[in-house]
C-alpha cells in the first residue's frame, strides 16, 4: 500500500507543481458551467423569452385586426406590425425577427366563406428563420387560436356573418351532388345561424351580443392550461445549472484523466516508466498507484466544481447526498480508468491527447453534458445509453433537481461503475509491460 | 557467480535478433565494459538485465539464482542508470528521490539518510530542494545516479552515463563510478566512447549486431591486432613506389597512404620511428610532423568488424 500511495502522491506534486495549470482545470470548469447554466436558466431572467413576430396585415378587416389584437396580447409573442412583406422577409433573413406572418388581402372574408366550405381557403403566408424552426410551430399554433376566435366572432354576428350566410345558402340550391336530406339538414342549421344573427342585430339577446360568451364572441380553444413544473417537490425550482454543472464536471474529470494517460505515455517516452519497472513494484501495485492519483485528482476537480457550484450557482441536492457522493466516486473512478485505458491503447503522447480531446467532447456531448439528452432525437437517446458520460449525467440530474433517492440512483451509479470496470479490463489486457 | 549474470540470452524483433546468444557477468569489485557502436544491441541487453524486457532464450540470475517476478527481492539488490535523463523535472530532487526510494521500499529515517547519502555522493546535497528542471545537463546525470545508488544496489547497470555530459561532470560521474568499485559494488557501464571504457574497465566485452565479438581487458584485447602501435607521419610527397619501399623495413609491419598521412604499423614506436626517418632522408622526402600512437580499442574494433565505430 506504501508504494501505491508513492505512485500516486508523486502524481500529486506533479498536478500541483503547475500552479497556473491546477487554477485553469479547477475554473475552467466552472466557467464553462455557469455559462451553460445561464443559458438553460433563461439568461438570468425569471421571465420566458418573447419570440419576435412581425405581422404584415395587408387585409386590414375586421378579421386581421382581431387577429393581430389577439396576437399582441400573447405572452410568449413579442409583435411588432410590419407594413409591407419585403420589409418583413428582410428582417427574417437578417436574424431580426424569427418568423413573420403576412395576412393577405380580402382574409377576412375569404376566410369567414371558407369556414362555412364557400369558395377557397385564404392563404396566410410565414417567413421563419430556419434556424429557429421550434418558434416556427408555436407561432402556427398561437395564430391558428386567434384567427379561429376572430373568424368565427365574425361569421356568427350580423357585421359580415350575415352576408356569408346568405351566401352559403344560395350556394347550397345550386348543390347539385348533395342528398335531399343532407341539403335540409343543412338548410336547417344555416337557417338557424341567420336567425341567431338577426337576434343580435335588434339586440335581443344578451348572451347572442357576447357581452357573457357564447357564440357572439366566436368559438374559444375549449380549455385553459395550468403550467406546473415538476421537480423535486413543491417550491423547488428548476435550476439549470445543476444539469450544467453535473455536465462539466464529467466533462473535465475526463480531461483530467486524459492527463493521467498522456502522463504514463509521456513517462514511458523519457524512460522513468522504465525506473518505475526496474523497481520490485508489481504490475498491479503500478496500475492500482495510477488509478489511485488519477482518482484523487478526478475528485478534487468534481469536487471543487459543484462546491462552486452549490455555493454560487444556487445549485442544491434535493435528492439522496449519499447517492451524489457515490457518484462523484463513480465518475472519478470511471474517468481513471478511462485514462488508464488511453495508456494502454495509445502509442504517442501527442497523437494520444489529440484523440482523447475528441473522445472525451464526444463522449460529453453524446452524453447529455452540453445540452440535456431530451432534446436528442428518440433514436439518439436509446443510443446514448451506451455511453457511461450519459449515465452519469442523468444520475446528476436525478440527485440534483429531481430529489431522487439511493434507490432511483442506483441505476446510474452501477451503470457508471460496470463502465469503470469494463475500462479498466481492457486496459489491464492491452498495457504494454515491457520496456526495450 | 555472486553478482548478477545472463546466460545466453536472446531477444528477437521479428526476424532480427536484437541480443544473440549473450553472456556475462557483472562481479563484486569490478567494472565491465559493454562496447559497441549505436544499435549493437547493448541497452536491450541492460534491460534484460534488468527485468524489463523477457529474454526468447536464456536467462538472468542473480546469485546463481535465475531472477523471476516484478516485485522479486533481486530487484532491490541492482540499481539503474538509464541513459536517458529519467528524472521528473518538475519535481524537486529531494522529491524524486523520494519517489523512487520510495519504490525501492525504502521509508522513513532509512529514506532520509539515503536521500542525504546518495545526494552528497554526486555532489548535490546544496541541491536538494531545487527542482531539477533548473539543473544544468551534467548536475541531472549525477542525479539520474543518485537514483540508481540511492538504495545501495549490489550491483549497478550504467547505461551510457556520459552522453551528453561536459568534461567536467564526465569526470566527476568517472570518479563516483571509481568510488562505487571501491566500495566493492559490481558496475555494468555500456559506452559507446573508447576512452571510457579504457580509463575505467577492468574487463570489456565489444559488442556488435548482438553478439559479443570480443572480451577481455584493454590489453589482451589489443594484443589481438596484427601490430600493437602505429606512427603516423605528414611528409611533403604525393603516394609512389617509395610506399612500398618502406613497407621492406626492419620494423616495420604495414604501410599505407592515407587522407591523415603516411601510417606505419609498427612493433616498437621507437625502432620504427628510426627506421622511417632514416629512409626518408635517403628518398630525399622532407618530413612535416610526426604522431605516434598505441593501438586503442577503435582499433580492436576496426580490425574485428572492418567498420569504424562511430560508423554504426
Amino acid at each position: 500500500m506504501r508504494m501505491v500511495w508513492a505512485i500516486a502522491r508523486k502524481d500529486l506534486w506533479l498536478f500541483f507543481s503547475d500552479r497556473r495549470g491546477v487554477v485553469v482545470a479547477f475554473v475552467t470548469p466552472i466557467a464553462i458551467a455557469a455559462f451553460f447554466g445561464f443559458l438553460f436558466s433563461g439568461g438570468g431572467s425569471s421571465e420566458r423569452a418573447k419570440i419576435p413576430l412581425r405581422v404584415v396585415d395587408l387585409d386590414g378587416s375586421a378579421v386581421s385586426l382581431k387577429i393581430l389584437d389577439g396576437l399582441s396580447g400573447e405572452e410568449a409573442l413579442a409583435v411588432t406590425p410590419q407594413e409591407s412583406a419585403d420589409e418583413a422577409e428582410e428582417l427574417v433573413r437578417r436574424g431580426k425577427t424569427a418568423v413573420a406572418v403576412v395576412i393577405p388581402e380580402g382574409f377576412g372574408d375569404a376566410a369567414a366563406h371558407a369556414f362555412f366550405g364557400v369558395g377557397a381557403r385564404p392563404s396566410v403566408r410565414f417567413l421563419y428563420d430556419p434556424s429557429r424552426s421550434a418558434e416556427l410551430a408555436m407561432v402556427r399554433g398561437i395564430l391558428t387560436r386567434y384567427v379561429m376566435e376572430a373568424v368565427s366572432s365574425e361569421t356568427f354576428t350580423a357585421r359580415t356573418g350575415r352576408k356569408v350566410v346568405d351566401d352559403a345558402l344560395a350556394g347550397l340550391e345550386n348543390e347539385s351532388s348533395m342528398e335531399e336530406a343532407d341539403r335540409d339538414a343543412l338548410r336547417n342549421m344555416l337557417e338557424g345561424v341567420r336567425g341567431w344573427q338577426d337576434r343580435v342585430m335588434d339586440g335581443g339577446s344578451e348572451q347572442a351580443s357576447g357581452t357573457s360568451g357564447g357564440p357572439g364572441s366566436g368559438l374559444t380553444i375549449p380549455f385553459d392550461v395550468a403550467d406546473e413544473a415538476v421537480t423535486a417537490r413543491e417550491g423547488v425550482k428548476y435550476n439549470g445549472y445543476a444539469h450544467s454543472f453535473g455536465g462539466m464536471g464529467v466533462q473535465f474529470v475526463l480531461f483530467t484523466a486524459i492527463e493521467l494517460g498522456v502522463g504514463i505515455l509521456e513517462e514511458r517516452r523519457r524512460r522513468l516508466w522504465m525506473r518505475l519497472r526496474a523497481a520490485p513494484v508489481s504490475r498491479t501495485v503500478t496500475l492500482m498507484g495510477k488509478w489511485l492519483g488519477g482518482t484523487l485528482i478526478a475528485l478534487m476537480t468534481m469536487g471543487i466544481t459543484f462546491a462552486a457550484g452549490i455555493l454560487f450557482f444556487n445549485v442544491r441536492v434535493e435528492g439522496s447526498w449519499a447517492a451524489f457522493l457515490l457518484l462523484i466516486l463513480a465518475s472519478s473512478l470511471l474517468a481513471s480508468s478511462f485514462g488508464l485505458l488511453l495508456a494502454a491503447l495509445g502509442k504517442t503522447p501527442n497523437a494520444t491527447r489529440g484523440l482523447a480531446i475528441f473522445v472525451v467532447l464526444l463522449l460529453t456531448m453524446l452524453g447529455g453534458g452540453w445540452v440535456p439528452a431530451f432534446l436528442f432525437p428518440a433514436w439518439m437517446q436509446k443510443l446514448t445509453l451506451a455511453i457511461p458520460t450519459r449515465w452519469a449525467v442523468d444520475g446528476f440530474d436525478l440527485v440534483t433537481w429531481r430529489g431522487a433517492g439511493l434507490a432511483q440512483a442506483a441505476l446510474p451509479v452501477a451503470m457508471v461503475l460496470a463502465f469503470t470496470a469494463l475500462f479498466a479490463a481492457v486496459a489491464l489486457l492491452a498495457f504494454r509491460w515491457e520496456e526495450d | 557467480m555472486s553478482g548478477l549474470e545472463a546466460v545466453d540470452i536472446v531477444k528477437r524483433y521479428g526476424e532480427t535478433a536484437a541480443v544473440n546468444g549473450v553472456s556475462l557477468g557483472v562481479e563484486p569489485g569490478k567494472i565491465l565494459g559493454l562496447l559497441g557502436p549505436n544499435g549493437a544491441g547493448k541497452t536491450t541487453t541492460v534491460s534484460i538485465l534488468a527485468g524489463l524486457l523477457r529474454p526468447d532464450a536464456g536467462e538472468v540470475r542473480f546469485g546463481g539464482r535465475p531472477v523471476a517476478g516484478d516485485a522479486g527481492e533481486w530487484k532491490r539488490r541492482f540499481g539503474l542508470v538509464p541513459q536517458e535523463l529519467a528524472l521528473f523535472e518538475d519535481l524537486s530532487a529531494k522529491r524524486n528521490l523520494w519517489y523512487f526510494g520510495s519504490l525501492q521500499g525504502l521509508k522513513g529515517e532509512a529514506l532520509d539518510d539515503s536521500m542525504t547519502g546518495a545526494l552528497d555522493f554526486v555532489g548535490l546535497l546544496d541541491r536538494g530542494r531545487d527542482k531539477v528542471g533548473a539543473f544544468s545537463g551534467g548536475m541531472k546525470r549525477r542525479l539520474n545516479m543518485a537514483v540508481g545508488i540511492l538504495h545501495d544496489p549490489e550491483v549497478l547497470l550504467l547505461d551510457e552515463p556520459t552522453v551528453g555530459v561536459d568534461p567536467q561532470s564526465r569526470n566527476a560521474i568517472f570518479e563516483n563510478i571509481e568510488a562505487l568499485r571501491r566500495r566493492g559494488k559490481g558496475l555494468l557501464y555500456t559506452t559507446h566512447y573508447m576512452e571510457e571504457a579504457e580509463r575505467l574497465c577492468d574487463r570489456i566485452l565489444i559488442m556488435d549486431r548482438g553478439k559479443i565479438i570480443a572480451d577481455g581487458t584493454v590489453s589482451s584485447l589489443a594484443a589481438k591486432l596484427p601490430a600493437e602501435n602505429r606512427l603516423v607521419l605528414e611528409v611533403d610527397a604525393e603516394e609512389g613506389e617509395w610506399v612500398e619501399g618502406m613497407k621492406t623495413l626492419e620494423g616495420i609491419e604495414d604501410a599505407t597512404f592515407e587522407r591523415e598521412g603516411l601510417v606505419l604499423h609498427v612493433g616498437s614506436i621507437a625502432e620504427g620511428s628510426a627506421a622511417a626517418l632514416a629512409f626518408l632522408e635517403r628518398e630525399g622526402i622532407a618530413l612535416r610532423s610526426i604522431e605516434s600512437s598505441r593501438a586503442d580499442l577503435e582499433e580492436v574494433f576496426l580490425t574485428l568488424t572492418g567498420r569504424r565505430m562511430r560508423d554504426g
